[in-house]
């Protein structure tokens, strides 16, 4: 599974336990999602470097799903399409240091996420 | 193995405990949700008390699991701690933004019984407490 996978990896590149149990519930959540929503998709999973010589992990959830078609309400506390308690989207973004979404509706989805070693 | 372990259900005195000890997928963990509705009936068990204590993540969809477990438990007239959350699990849960609604939490199993005992009189009628043997109700548990 995607969760033990992240946490592996994590704890290979220094995490310590509450930045590993961070990525791995991000993991969890939108691994979640890309099977929810998309039935399929990809998880990728590379280490990141920082202009400054700082190191990290980079996720990225790729799916050819349905799109999201407002991010911004998708990103909304409370907000969900799937009878969910919309905290999944909203609650990994304040796990990890940087979120970015693209989709395109009928095309996909892709989540990229990065949290720093500090 | 992993996600397919059945997880145990025991029966002590009025009380049903729930040791998680592998990494739920999500069908395991609307399958206990469900097993602990039926044993709550099947058995008359006033108490449901959750371990978590070696999961190592709870993520927005077990956090639900365990609101509504609470909540349905409630309403069949019994009351359900979790105890032993991880602190870097609680961290996590209050930054995903879950507050786990209804759910008391406390830090271990002894707390735990001493709750649903004190506060909610569970676990002394009938004199059984929590002396008697363990019961083992629902399926087999795994073997390690």
């Amino acid at each position: 599974m995607a969760r033990n996978e992240v946490r592996n990896i994590a704890a290979r590149l220094g995490f310590l336990l509450l930045d590993q149990t961070r990525l791995t519930t991000v993991a969890s959540e939108l691994a979640r999602n890309v099977v929810k929503y998309a039935g399929r998709g990809r998880l990728i999973t590379q280490m990141a470097s920082g202009a400054t010589g700082r190191r990290g992990l980079r996720l990225i959830f790729e799916d050819e799903g349905p799109g999201i078609a407002d991010v911004d309400l998708a990103m909304r506390d409370g907000y969900s399409t799937g009878g969910g308690l919309g905290k999944g989207l909203p609650g990994s973004k304040r796990l990890v240091d940087e979120f970015k979404i693209e989709s395109a509706t009928g095309r996909g989805t892709r989540i990229t996420v990065v949290r720093w070693l500090h | 193995m992993n996600g397919h372990g059945r997880i145990p259900i025991l029966k002590v005195g009025r009380v049903l405990v729930v040791p998680i000890q592998v990494d739920m997928d999500d069908q395991t963990v609307l399958l206990l949700q469900e097993r602990i509705l039926t044993e709550l009936e099947r058995t008359g068990a006033r108490g449901v008390l959750i371990d978590i204590s070696l999961l190592e993540m709870v993520d927005s969809f077990i956090g639900r699991m365990l609101s509504d477990i609470a909540a349905m438990a409630r309403i069949m007239d019994a009351r359900t701690v979790v105890v032993g959350m991880q602190p870097a699990v609680a961290i996590t849960l209050v930054e995903l933004g879950l507050e786990l609604k209804g759910v008391d939490t406390v830090l271990n199993v002894d707390e735990g019984i001493k709750l649903l005992r004190d506060e909610f009189g569970i676990g002394e009628e009938e004199g059984d407490a929590f002396q008697g043997g363990l019961n083992l109700v629902g399926e087999q548990i795994n073997p390690a």
